[in-house]
């Protein structure tokens, strides 16, 4: 089994735009901006809603489903101490139009396909909980929210 | 097409001379030493004297990057050079990192500037010595000093996905999905490159590389080997971009400027684009095509940007050479994108294996190519003549800037 991740996070600068989203993670649900105008969600954060240029946006808790766009195994050893991982393109069940780049674990490589389904995992980072993805418990194995 | 009916005005401008420094691994040269070299060469070579000089412009501009990434600035270059000029520029966000070559055309047109000088410089390999490629944001470090990441890279770099070419891996998986593209395809760019870099006595990695040598190569993040990665190179290019009007008194023949794409019409964004296997490439290209009646059957060479493999073979579909996901088949073997093949591709070795020039590389040999200058890579149409019409391309994922040269006004 590939590592979560790299052996040393860099995280995210935590700002008024974005603190919501990183944070989201603390409660067990992932949360994207959301308009409330045209029910559009926003990511990454925006002041207005891209689409329809309300400023009626906030967080909204989403199922924390997804499917896999793509993925790569990295071998290069970037950060020193690096084990290879996979990075993973992931799109929200919500709005296939949402991606989160992510890692994707507890899963093989070679069992990584395009369209796998898969759910949210939080990993605590310091003050950040980072949105990893794993594949996707049958359904009602695991409460996550809906 | 627009409703004017007035030409593009980007084909007031020419190229009216091409200048290349030393380009190597770990010259121990400083970049505003090769930038003067390149810029001196090519002023040179458009029959000009600095005096003629009064126009400026870079990619990226002051400070960009990680070290060795932005080259000189252009106030350095001006003031190295003591040039008088009455148009300036350099920045690092627009078309591509051929940016700067068009503001230069539209410069020329606009009548901002009569003769201006284009340049682009790398000292990748030097700045970062024995230390090894670094990511995007830099080389890790260590201890709970790190810095956060802002922008655009808090979305990537937590998840150890550092670089363009983990970023490029996901389009190439996304491509092995979508459109079975296999390593043998895509090893089919750096072999070609490498080939070519064979007959270029000024390109970086010149051994002999079969398919063989590409599929036992490392990985660096799958399917994307070590050989589908550009490598830190120094060099500097120059260009210098002339109204037409001085085509018939320079030295050699001018590549005349037909039409330069700069569309962006999707989010800008690695991630979000919504055209995730092509993404800027294709609205750049569109919206060159839109500029001229040119067509995709009538480039005799292409200069496609290889920083990846991966990203000549969306080149190749979004300027309309094959069809969408059919770049695979297109390449495979060799033969198509071979200098006698229907479209000779990146035909100084590319970046891939003539030098990670960072796309200007790739002007400067559509110049050499329609010029007739090639040498043992020179390009000939069928009966014998030079190339007429070349087609040049920067940029990836997010960032495109296409351009379209002729030899003749045409």
């Amino acid at each position: 089994m590939p590592a979560r991740g790299p052996s040393m996070r860099l995280l995210p600068r935590l700002d008024q735009e974005n603190t919501f989203f990183w944070k989201s993670g603390s409660d067990g649900h992932l949360r994207f901006l959301r308009c409330r105008r045209c029910h559009s969600f926003v990511h990454p954060p925006a002041p207005r809603c891209p689409d329809c240029l309300s400023e009626d946006v906030s967080p909204e808790v989403v199922s924390g489903r997804a499917t896999v766009v793509a993925h790569t195994l990295n071998v290069q050893q970037w950060i020193p101490g690096s084990d290879p991982y996979v990075i993973g393109l992931v799109a929200i069940d919500e709005q296939e139009s949402v991606r989160l780049t992510t890692n994707l674990v507890d899963v093989e490589p070679d069992e990584i396909y395009a369209g796998m389904p898969v759910e949210v995992v939080f990993e605590e980072n310091e003050d950040v909980f980072l949105p990893l993805f794993r594949p996707r418990h049958p359904e009602g194995a695991k409460g996550e929210a809906t | 097409m627009s409703t004017t009916t007035e030409a593009p005005l980007e084909r007031r401008a020419v190229i009216s001379g091409i200048g290349q420094s030393a380009v190597g691994r770990r010259l121990e040269r400083t970049d505003i030493d090769l930038t003067v070299e390149a810029c001196l060469i090519a002023v040179s070579d458009a029959g000009l004297t600095r005096d003629d000089i009064d126009g400026l412009a870079t990619y990226p501009g002051m400070g960009a990057g990680t070290a060795g990434f932005a080259g000189p600035s252009s106030p350095e270059v001006h003031d190295a050079l003591r040039l008088r000029l009455n148009w300036h520029d350099g920045g690092g966000e627009g078309a591509g990192q051929m940016r700067a070559l068009i503001a230069a055309c539209l410069a020329v047109a606009a009548g901002l500037a009569r003769h201006v000088l284009v340049y682009r410089t790398v000292s990748e390999s030097t700045a970062q010595g024995t230390g090894g490629r670094q990511g995007i944001g830099g080389s890790g470090g260590g201890g709970g000093g790190m810095p956060r990441m802002s922008g655009f890279l808090q979305w990537s770099l937590p998840y150890g996905a550092v670089s363009a070419v983990n970023w490029l891996a996901l389009v190439a998986q996304r491509r092995v999905h979508e459109f079975a593209l296999t390593r043998e395809q895509l090893g089919q760019i750096a072999i070609n490159a490498r080939r070519n870099a064979g007959d270029n006595p000024a390109a970086v990695y010149r051994d002999p590389m079969d398919l063989a040598d590409y599929l036992d190569a490392r990985m660096i993040s799958t399917p994307l080997c070590l050989f589908d990665c550009d490598a830190p190179s120094d060099g500097s290019t120059a260009l210098v971009v002339s109204h037409r009007d001085y085509a018939p008194d320079a030295p050699h023949p001018a590549c005349h400027v037909n039409a330069v794409g700069t569309a962006l019409r999707g989010r800008p964004s690695w991630d979000q684009f919504d055209d995730f296997t092509t993404m800027a490439a294709r609205d750049a290209a569109a919206s060159m095509w839109e500029r001229t009646e040119l067509k995709p059957t009538d480039v005799d060479v292409a200069q496609l940007y290889d920083g990846f493999s991966i990203l000549a073979m969306v080149w190749l579909e979004a300027l309309g050479f094959c069809g969408r996901g059919e770049s695979g088949p297109f390449v495979e073997g060799g033969t198509a994108i071979s200098r006698q093949g229907v479209l000779p591709l990146n035909t100084a070795g590319g970046q891939l294996s003539g030098g990670r020039l960072h796309g200007f590389g790739l002007i400067h040999e559509a110049c050499v190519q329609l010029r007739g200058e090639g040498g043992d890579r020179q390009v000939y149409r069928r009966g014998g003549s030079f190339p007429e019409i070349a087609a040049v391309s920067n940029g990836g994922g997010p960032i495109a800037g296409t351009i379209l040269l002729t030899r003749g006004s045409g």
